[in-house]
């Protein structure tokens, strides 16, 4: 197909699938949005209140609002793109696209938009709520953003990879509990790395999420465990890598052609 | 160098096609055939033949061990985005998302195509009220009844207007009424220059629309002819002849294995080349009024069966020799 066409075609996924997240709003948007306001009373309101302050003068509350933002767009990220797509694999739906004339590389930019794009929308809608609980001022926008960006879109080629090998939906589960949650929660998300000794602190620095959260939380509120230079070499080249792996298996026809 | 569609060229040409699946079974040994542009081809066989692995390889869903196939010159293996342009599919077994709208799975399907919106719109409404789906455009896919899916999945297939419609086995569990619309449409789609290949059980679907035809038993093509051609290869018929009474003997009729069923039905097996008015005048010679007669079986369908044992018997003929 010519770029005109690889780009109808790319818009097709991508309706699709924000039309698919806004028609079950109240599984893709409002559970996050829940989980995450519980988050913001105990953790931040009531444990967070007897904390005091924490790295760079922050509030407790003020300080894990970028982990639980960055934690929530990165599991929606993953699950929605987990989910839909081995949905479209499980319901055979998905052959409506392996039979088109359409290139791999547009499957997969669709579903990653659709899954970036719950991610932020998801993102947002904990940010607006954190706002309820504290101030914020965003030191630095476009790291902010880039963080955000790259973070959802290493979970969402992380969850097409899952889908792609999943054979049941306990597949598309097992990751997320098994390996996703501890690594969020290990991530720093409710902790400085620097709080811990080591040889924790050196395994932390292998987790992947602990680069996006203090990218983010660098973008926020200008502090960060990390380098920020090096946070966004680790996003770029898990992107690069995630990408290649799931364009491989789409080539290979990997679970999805016999 | 890639090689556009070319008019000229056969619609389909199959050749020396290999398929060994990973659990070692062979559900291709080398098939080759051609279907011309414009034709109306039966591609038979029974179950487990290699029917849908064939269909799996020319529309991408299955990767071929050997061989290569071309859509109107197009390779499926060299440039698939190419030949998938020109390839309409329906598949066995209902494959959209039954949560989405028909109109919606339509109008997505062209977008894969990378058909412009507005001209997706008009098709999936022109395609949906032709398949008398309609009325039904707005409503979620899972309330459709078994034959409206199956028209839906038709209208999908059109959506890219495709040179070559592949219809595997596309009235499964279809009513009689619902089948004839079906046919009526895929018939006029033909009459406009679209190529069909056709697989079905149905054998008096394939008799009646097919011009040619070819059976595929285990993975190999056992014949490749016109449907013309291989019904006149069938040297003997059986008729059922429902008469005002049955004597107590039978007549003897010259070449005609007569058989009573009942005492108000006779079963007459007879040459081909035995006319029909002989049989008439020597029954009623006997006082048996014939009132109406049909055939015992398609005719098509004693041929399936006959080229399919054939084949069978030759290849263990073989391997005892082997």
């Amino acid at each position: 197909m010519n770029a005109t066409g690889n780009l109808v075609a790319l818009g097709t996924i991508v309706r699709r699938e924000i039309v698919r997240i806004l028609r079950i709003w109240t599984q893709t948007l409002i559970p996050p949005a829940i989980t995450m306001t519980l988050y913001f009373v105990i953790f931040g309101k009531l444990i967070g209140s007897r904390i005091g302050t924490i790295e760079g003068g922050f509030s407790y509350m003020q300080y894990i609002v970028p982990g639980l933002v960055m934690m929530s767009i990165i599991t929606n990220s993953y699950g929605n793109i987990s989910s839909s797509f081995f949905g479209a694999k499980f319901s055979r739906a998905v052959e409506e696209m392996l039979v088109s004339p359409m290139p791999n590389w547009v499957i997969l930019l669709g579903y990653v938009t659709g899954a970036v794009t719950r991610g932020m929308i998801v993102g947002a809608l904990v940010l607006v709520i954190a706002l309820f609980f504290t101030h914020l001022q965003v030191v630095h926008p476009l790291i902010t953003f880039v963080s955000v960006l790259l973070g959802a879109t290493i979970f969402s080629l992380a969850g097409f990879v899952n889908a792609v090998y999943a054979k049941k939906f306990d597949d598309i589960a097992l990751v997320p509990t098994f390996v996703l949650t501890p690594l969020t929660y290990l991530g720093g998300v409710f902790y400085s790395v620097n709080m811990l000794a080591e040889p924790w602190q050196s395994i932390s620095r292998v987790n992947p999420i602990l680069y996006m959260v203090n990218a983010f939380r660098f973008g926020v509120l200008g502090v960060s465990d990390v380098n920020i230079g090096v946070a966004f070499v680790v996003m770029l080249l898990f992107v690069g890598g995630l990408a290649a792996v799931a364009l491989h298996l789409l080539k290979r026809g990997v679970g999805l052609r016999s | 160098m890639p090689t556009p569609p070319s008019s000229s060229a056969p619609a389909l040409v199959v050749d020396n096609l290999r398929k060994t699946y990973a659990n070692g079974v062979e559900a291709l040994k080398g098939v080759s055939l051609t279907v011309e542009p414009g034709d109306f081809f039966a591609l038979l066989g029974p179950n487990g033949a290699g029917k849908s692995t064939l269909i799996g390889i020319l529309s991408s869903l299955v990767n071929a061990s050997g061989g290569d196939a071309r859509v109107f010159g197009v390779s499926v293996n060299q440039q698939r985005g190419k030949a998938m342009q020109l390839i309409g599919l329906v598949p066995q077994e209902i494959n959209f998302n039954v949560f989405e709208k028909p109109f919606d799975i339509c109008v997505n399907e062209a977008g894969f195509y990378g058909i412009p919106r507005r001209i997706a719109t008009e098709r999936a409404e022109k395609y949906l009220r032709e398949l008398r789906l309609w009325d039904k455009n707005q409503e979620q896919a899972r309330t459709l009844s078994g034959g409206m899916k199956r028209r839906l999945m038709i209208a999908r297939a059109m959506m890219n207007e495709p040179k070559l419609l592949i219809l595997d086995e596309p009235t499964a569990g279809v009513d009689i009424e619902i089948r004839r619309s079906m046919w009526q449409f895929v018939s006029g789609i033909n009459a406009a220059g679209t190529t069909v290949i056709l697989t079905t059980h149905y054998l008096e679907e394939a008799e009646q629309l097919c011009r040619n035809i070819a059976i595929i038993d285990r993975g190999t093509i056992v014949e490749n002819t016109t449907m013309k051609r291989l019904l006149s290869t069938l040297d003997s018929e059986t008729f059922v002849l429902d008469v005002s009474g049955v004597p107590g003997e039978l007549p003897a009729l010259p070449g005609v294995n007569l058989r009573r069923l009942d005492d108000h039905t006779l079963e007459a097996e007879m040459s081909r080349a035995h006319d029909l008015n002989s049989m008439f005048t020597a029954l009623s010679s006997h006082g048996v009024t014939v009132t109406s007669m049909r055939n015992k079986t398609n005719r098509l369908e004693e041929l399936f069966v006959r080229l399919v044992e054939q084949g069978r018997n030759a290849k263990s003929a073989q391997e005892q020799a082997a």
